[in-house]
């Protein structure tokens, strides 16, 4: 299976529909489940094909020169990737992973990807992996391939490795089975990183229209400052009237408490997440502000999956604003990625005075619970809730209580029912690393039938016992942006809403729509 | 030629540590690296048994930071002894590889015993009290150590020469090791049947005795030629295993230790800081145009210019 990987033009397999598990009821008929849409012929004629779907857009080379200049350019990014210059944030991790993989295929068993493909081989953690460590070993280190293996070098291994390198959420629950510590999302991200910081390929979704808009205009989402403060004054007023009570975000306040970042997609597709934040911070009687600074306003950070560099640009952004408006503390808002990223990534690349504290937005609203300086009337949630655990903020950075200390708080207990596995062995939404914001050709398909399947699975398993319908409403509640993202694709391709009655949400729009001194109804139930 | 075994095991032996150390070495001295912690991290205290960090605490960086050395111990022990990992996740693979890594501890402490044995200065034939419970335990963790080995080694090589995604993904020198250890204890269990098992650990307690004291001037040790051979060969085996992705047991160590448990905070002024601080104004070479890394620049200078201020080359 690794030398046909550099042979041939087609795709090297297909998702098959037949091969996959039904998933419970009421969709638990795989011959009504939507049509993978295959691709067009256009793009097959066009791409790198790997498997039937397109995440990079890598054209297939014309020329001789451009197909060595692939090769090429991929070992040279190979080699900066084990030099302790220019790699030393993740060399350590890397050369563990790269060394010493047993290859025992336990990593196999707690990928969602893998399982939910039909458990295609080409999908396991570990072939993406071990193609990459036969490349090392062969043409970086050149060790004997009776020893590591064999691999054919040529543009189609460079191309399709680069392609299959987006086919791994990053989510790294294959990484907590391994029975050595090998990290094959890791991998992953290096492959990603050789690609981005060397070739200069990454999907546009990723760096033109995301990281590189966003350090350049302010905001994936496209908006600037102006523009975002119009939308959040507006967000204001909407949700003043309906709560009832006034609210105000502050904006650029120096010498405020708390900078609070939003991932900016929250005012543009569920603005009444950041208006719950301004609603529960003013109530409480935080001290807190929004910043208008370039970036500074939209938390998220796609560097993280895919560039040391462009992570570091942004991170360096938001921890500026803070220290410009000399706050304490930065808070993130409900978003999984930026909290790993500002508070654990940027950990180790920021010193002095932009060594600002970042502490997670879930704590904060713990926090007004726990002392209640906000009032909730649980019997306002009565209806089933389960709980997302995004991989960025649960298996990554271990923040497991504190949603679940307020959603005891605000749900009724036999309400609240969670799904298994979850905590920090959940299975990822099948939106992360940044998927749910990709849909080029097929592939919003593809991570709705392979790589989202296993979270409707969970899903649809936690609300099994209830009536499947829409007049029986059920909340998922995702406190994750990238997860939110992806669980309204999904809702919306299997029609989940109507034939079952799933919807989903934040936390913060749970909290508000218990909270006592605001009109009821802040959930709409209304399918947009 | 009688002391050939004997001059095999000091080599390999020491050809080991080397081995070992060298590549422990090589662990400690990789640069710092970014957090990249995976939970549950075992020496979070209470917050373990769920997978909770200090980082659900609200302004953790005011208090102090629970680290439970006995949590780690924990899961250590348990790890190491019974691979509690891969028996939570691969259940068939653990049927072959626990008995096979459970033997090699049982050979190592067998091995522990009869240098013990040898430095109490006591005869093998008649050991009372204390050495004759080390003699028991030597005989009792060699010959379980064997027989766990051979049966994990055989169970392994035949799973992934049988097992499609083992096979697929083995290179010759995967199949190699494990024949290798197939053979080697083979050799051994021969040994035992043909010399019977008290006189073949007897024999293999006097050579050992010899190593221990090697020090202290002595080289006299001869041994039947069938413990002769099995010494030969775990030598061999002994000085080949860090050499090898085998030597996984050390990087398990830095993986756990060093990335899966590392949620160390960088606090201001602390040790940590001025490492980075190192670390970023290391020069950065990556081409991609929106780097334009050329070596002179540091990490800092590309990190703080954005992409559009950057000049072609």
């Amino acid at each position: 299976m690794f030398a046909d990987f550099s042979r041939g033009d087609d795709c090297l397999f297909e998702i098959n529909q037949k091969d996959q598990q039904p998933l419970p009821p009421p969709f638990d008929d795989i011959d009504e489940e939507p049509l993978f849409r295959r691709l067009t012929e256009e793009a097959k004629k066009k791409y790198v094909l790997l498997d039937d779907t397109i995440a990079v857009n890598i054209p297939k080379p014309e020329t001789q020169e451009e197909e060595a200049q692939l090769v090429n350019s991929f070992l040279s990014g190979l080699r900066r990737l084990v030099s302790r210059e220019d790699n030393w944030t993740f060399l350590e991790p890397l050369m563990i992973s790269l060394e010493h993989c047993a290859k025992c295929q336990t990593c196999s068993e707690g990928c969602h990807i893998y399982e939910e493909s039909g458990r295609h081989p080409y999908y396991r953690p570990s072939y993406r992996s071990e193609i990459l460590r036969r490349i090392y070993f062969k043409y970086l280190k050149n060790s004997s391939t009776w020893v590591h293996g064999d691999i054919e070098l040529n543009w189609k291994t460079v191309a399709r490795l680069i392609e299959l390198s987006y086919r791994c959420n990053l989510c790294r629950r294959c990484a907590q089975s391994c029975p050595i510590g090998v990290d094959n999302a890791l991998l992953a991200r290096e492959i990603r990183k050789v690609a981005s910081q060397e070739m200069g390929i990454v999907p546009k979704e990723l760096h033109d229209s995301g990281s590189m808009l966003q350090l350049k205009v302010g905001s994936s989402t496209g908006m600037n400052a102006i523009v975002a403060r119009d939308n959040v004054e507006f967000i204001d007023e909407d949700t003043t009237d309906r709560t009832g009570i006034a609210v105000e975000t502050p904006w650029d306040k120096e010498g405020a408490d708390i900078l609070l970042i939003h991932n900016a997609g929250e005012i543009m597709a569920w603005p009444e997440n950041p208006g719950g934040f301004a609603l529960l911070f003013s109530a409480a009687g935080l001290s807190w502000t929004m910043s208008s600074d370039l970036a500074a306003y939209d938390g998220i950070n796609y560097g993280v999956w895919y560039d040391d560099f462009q992570f570091a640009r942004t991170a360096l952004l938001h921890l500026e604003a803070a220290r410009k408006l000399k706050v304490k503390k930065i808070v993130i808002g409900e978003c999984g990625h930026a909290h790993k990223a500002l508070s654990v990534i940027a950990d180790k690349v920021v010193t002095g005075d932009l060594n600002i504290p970042r502490e997670s937005g879930i704590n904060v609203l713990r926090d007004i619970v726990r002392e209640g300086r906000v009032k909730f009337d649980k019997s306002r949630n009565d209806f089933p809730v389960t709980l997302h655990d995004p991989c960025n903020l649960v298996r990554l950075m271990g923040i497991v209580s504190p949603q679940r200390e307020i959603i005891e708080a605000i749900v009724p207990k036999e309400r609240f029912r969670e799904m298994e596995p979850h905590g920090v062995e959940n299975y990822c939404c099948g939106g992360g690393s940044g998927f749910a914001i990709m849909s080029g050709h097929n592939f919003a398909h593809w991570r709705h039938h392979v790589s989202g399947r296993r979270k409707l699975r969970q899903v649809l398993e936690a609300f099994q016992g209830e009536v499947m319908d829409m007049e029986h409403p059920k909340y998922v509640c995702a406190p994750c942006s990238n997860c939110k993202g992806q669980l309204r694709d999904i809702i919306a391709y299997y029609d989940a809403w109507e034939r079952a009655g799933i919807y989903y949400g934040g936390l913060v729009e749970l909290m508000v729509n218990a909270m006592v001194d605001a009109q009821p109804g802040y959930i709409d139930w209304e399918w947009h | 030629m009688e002391t050939v075994p004997f001059w095999f095991a000091c080599a390999g032996l020491l050809a080991f540590l080397v081995s070992v150390t060298l590549r422990t070495m090589m662990w400690l001295r990789m640069p710092i690296h970014v957090r990249w912690e995976l939970y549950p991290v075992a020496h979070e205290g209470k917050r373990a048994s769920y997978g909770g960090s200090y980082l659900e605490e609200s302004e953790w960086w005011k208090k102090p930071r629970e680290f439970s050395i006995w949590g780690e111990i924990r899961v250590m022990v348990p790890e190491i002894l019974f691979l509690v990992a891969l028996r939570e996740h691969n259940r068939k693979l653990w049927y072959r590889s626990f008995p096979f890594h459970f033997g090699l501890y049982l050979i190592t402490a067998g091995t522990v015993l009869m240098g013990g044995f040898a430095l109490m200065g006591s005869q093998w034939e008649s050991a009372e009290g204390f050495a004759g419970v080390l003699r028991m335990g030597i005989i009792v963790f060699g010959l379980a150590g064997l027989v766990l080995g051979l049966l994990g080694a055989a169970g392994l090589l035949h799973r992934r020469m049988t097992a499609p995604e083992l096979k697929d993904f083995s290179a010759p020198a995967d199949l190699f090791n494990l024949a290798v250890f197939v053979a080697v204890f083979s050799v051994a269990l021969s040994g035992i049947v043909l010399l019977g098992v008290v006189e073949f650990f007897a024999s293999l307690t006097g050579l050992i005795g010899q190593i221990v004291k090697l020090p202290f001037g002595h080289a006299e040790a001869q041994v039947p030629g069938i413990v002769g051979l099995s010494v030969v060969l775990m030598s061999l085996l002994l000085a080949y295993i860090p050499l090898t992705h085998m030597s996984h047991f050390i990087g398990k160590y830095f993986a756990y230790h060093s990335v899966r448990w590392n949620d160390a905070p960088n606090l201001k002024g602390s040790k940590q800081e001025k490492v980075i601080q190192e670390a970023l104004g290391q020069p950065v070479s990556w081409s991609a145009s929106h780097i334009a890394g050329d070596g002179k620049k540091n990490w800092v200078d590309v990190a703080t210019t954005m992409p559009g201020e950057i000049k072609d080359r």
